[in-house]
């Protein structure tokens, strides 16, 4: 039995929330993978120190050994072992793995890796272990870059393991840009900030002399849209990542622009755009400059998000006399309301699978992160707060990212994430508050 | 300059207390933080005080500079009709202002939405002053969304004071 077919039961479990077509539940046996009254028992593994070729690879290989086990432990669907359990010492990166020690403490999962660093290069090797099985797991990998890029070396080795167990693809090497906020709840201060998925590695983009609003990557990473007031009145900029540069995307005097997003082809740009006091929904081709209308009605249309085939769009209208989810072919047209539940809901963003929409709902005075299929069908709150908003999806489409802001005169905006089971609710670690989260691709 | 650099000059003239931030003009004046009380010193200006007709400070203080609505709605009460029109008499009266008018949502609602929505309550009282007789040249809107709330409890007490539409005075009016 493999640790896929052992994490199989647990993913199954989480399709199966939605009625999804998930293969068959295989087996169950020596894994133990459990599922106790609706909660899911993690898999367990360890992960030594990785060794240190060399002197200078030292901290390297502790605190990428560390990374990894953050990040799988993270998702929820793995609990680390700690190393004062370990009983084998893992010295050499090709020594025999001693299965029966790792299998008395009941590790299922075994990763081992060894880091080698010269000038100004490291080099990361590691190897995935089926315990139960007695098996290596898929081949060795070996990751060279800078010493500086160390943590990313980390995610691609957690990614690498979080794949070949669960079938899925990876997460942990992405970024993650948001609005980082400070002073009171009456003159709040905004900055764009670019950080790791895990908050490390923060990078200020703006300062907060503007208010900015809700950006977002283009489906490379190399750009980010976002809504700034740095003219006195909103509208949308883009960024080059590398650069920090920023331009007006469009400048139409008079109007409002705000809530834009990247098609996946990253070229074009839909977003809202607001004169006389009416909002609509509009397309503008980055290459030719051509800008389209989309929608062409009274009520409020904003928060478009592409299908990730590009071919429809999803967006809130409160057309209906309150807001509500539609979908639309990307070139406009005849709009099918989605969403039918009691309530208000808005912010749809499309899966990158394409298989699921996330929105924010606000029913009887509470705010909620929902996802649904994008026939509407399905419907399934994941969280519930005072104020929960704006969901981002993962690349892979398992977790979504958000902003929960508390009550009152203190209240702070932090970013949290949650996996589409609506399991394993975390505070992401940001130095301060934060809001308007919008998760990267994974990177190259 | 455009209108906002003038507005902020406007603002900063008149010593608003809470302006500082160039975000955020229409956060002074009754019911805000740095409102009457806060506004000590400024009468010595010379540029008169809330009981003269001619100032600002009667604009934003005696006449209401601000106006508010309901749940979730855009449509002006009669109360607003009213302050509205007592700021429309007056600047038909003091023709060397221009004004934007800004649009507030409360915290209850997703930012874009809340964006929209406080423009549709910028732009109700701006066709509301047009229809009293305000050049349409002279008013301009913007929307904050709920970026900027004056209150900031939870409660319904502070969001009926943060849906609002607030009148700010900038200098040159038409250019």
């Amino acid at each position: 039995m493999t640790l896929m077919k052992a994490l199989r039961p647990l993913l199954i479990a989480a399709l199966a929330l939605f009625g999804a077509t998930a293969p068959a539940f295989t087996q169950s046996g020596p894994l133990r993978i459990e599922i106790t009254e609706g909660v899911i028992e993690p898999l367990p593994f360890a992960v030594p120190d990785f060794v240190a070729e060399n002197g200078a690879a030292a901290d390297h290989a502790r605190n990428i050994a560390r990374v990894v086990a953050a990040d799988l432990a993270g998702t929820g669907l793995f609990r680390e072992i700690p190393s004062s359990a370990h009983i084998s010492r893992v010295s050499s990166f090709d020594a025999p793995v001693a299965y029966g020690d790792w299998r008395a403490i009941n590790a299922q999962a075994l990763i081992t890796g060894a880091v080698s660093a010269s000038g100004d290069r490291i080099v990361v090797k590691f190897r995935l272990f089926d315990i139960f099985s007695g098996q290596q797991m898929g081949e060795g990998l070996q990751f060279a870059g800078t010493p500086q890029s160390w943590r990313r070396m980390a995610h691609k080795v957690a990614d690498a393991v979080y794949s070949r167990i669960t079938g899925e693809g990876g997460y942990f090497d992405s970024r993650v840009v948001f609005v980082s906020e400070a002073g009171p709840k009456n003159a709040r201060q905004k900055r764009l900030a670019v950080m790791d998925y895990d908050g490390a590695n923060v990078q200020y983009l703006t300062d907060s002399s503007s208010i900015v609003l809700a950006p977002r990557f283009s489906p490379t990473g190399d750009r980010i849209l976002y809504t700034s007031y740095v003219s006195g009145f909103p509208r949308i900029y883009v960024m080059d990542v590398a650069s920090v540069q920023s331009r007006a995307l469009d400048e139409q005097p008079g109007t409002m622009t705000f809530a834009p997003r990247f098609g996946p082809d990253g070229r074009m740009v839909v977003f809202s755009l607001e004169q006389g006091g009416n909002t609509d929904i509009y397309m503008l081709d980055t290459s030719s400059g051509s800008r389209s209308r989309l929608t062409n009605s009274p009520a409020i249309e904003t928060a478009p998000s592409f299908s990730p085939d590009g071919r429809q769009i999803v967006f809130e209208s409160d057309r209906s006399g309150t807001q509500q989810l539609y979908i639309m072919p990307a070139g406009g047209g005849e709009p099918r309301r989605i969403s039918n539940g009691a309530g208000r809901y808005g912010t749809p963003v499309w899966s990158p699978r394409g298989d699921l929409i996330a929105f924010t709902k606000q029913h009887q005075g509470r705010f909620h992160i929902g996802v649904m299929r994008s026939d509407g069908s399905e419907e399934r709150l994941l969280t519930s707060s005072f104020l929960d908003e704006g969901p981002t999806w993962a690349p892979n489409g398992r977790v979504i990212m958000f902003t929960r802001e508390t009550a009152g005169e203190g209240g702070q905006p932090a970013l949290f994430s949650v996996d589409i089971s609506g399991r394993n609710l975390r505070r992401v670690t940001t130095e301060g508050s934060a809001s308007d989260p919008a998760w990267s691709p994974l990177l190259p | 300059m455009g209108h906002l650099g003038k507005a902020l000059l406007v603002v900063a003239a008149f010593g608003l207390a809470a302006c500082n931030n160039p975000d955020r003009f229409g956060a002074g004046g009754a019911g805000g933080p740095g409102g009457p009380g806060g506004m000590g010193g400024i009468d010595s200006s010379g540029l008169g005080g809330p009981n003269d007709p001619q100032s600002v400070a009667y604009f934003q203080q005696t006449l209401g500079d601000r106006v508010f609505f309901a749940v979730d709605q855009s449509t002006l009460s009669d109360a607003a009709r009213g302050t509205l029109s007592g700021q429309a008499q007056w600047l038909n009266s003091n023709t060397q202002y221009a004004i934007i008018v800004e649009g507030h949502a409360d915290e209850q609602g997703t930012r874009e939405y809340n964006l929209a929505l406080g423009a549709r309550r910028a732009s109700a009282a701006q066709n509301f002053l047009i229809s009293q007789g305000i050049a349409p040249n002279r008013v301009r809107t913007v929307s904050y969304g709920k970026e900027r709330p004056v209150e900031v409890c939870s409660t319904e007490e502070c969001y009926s004071r943060n849906r609002r539409a607030v009148t700010v005075l900038s200098a040159g009016a038409g250019s």
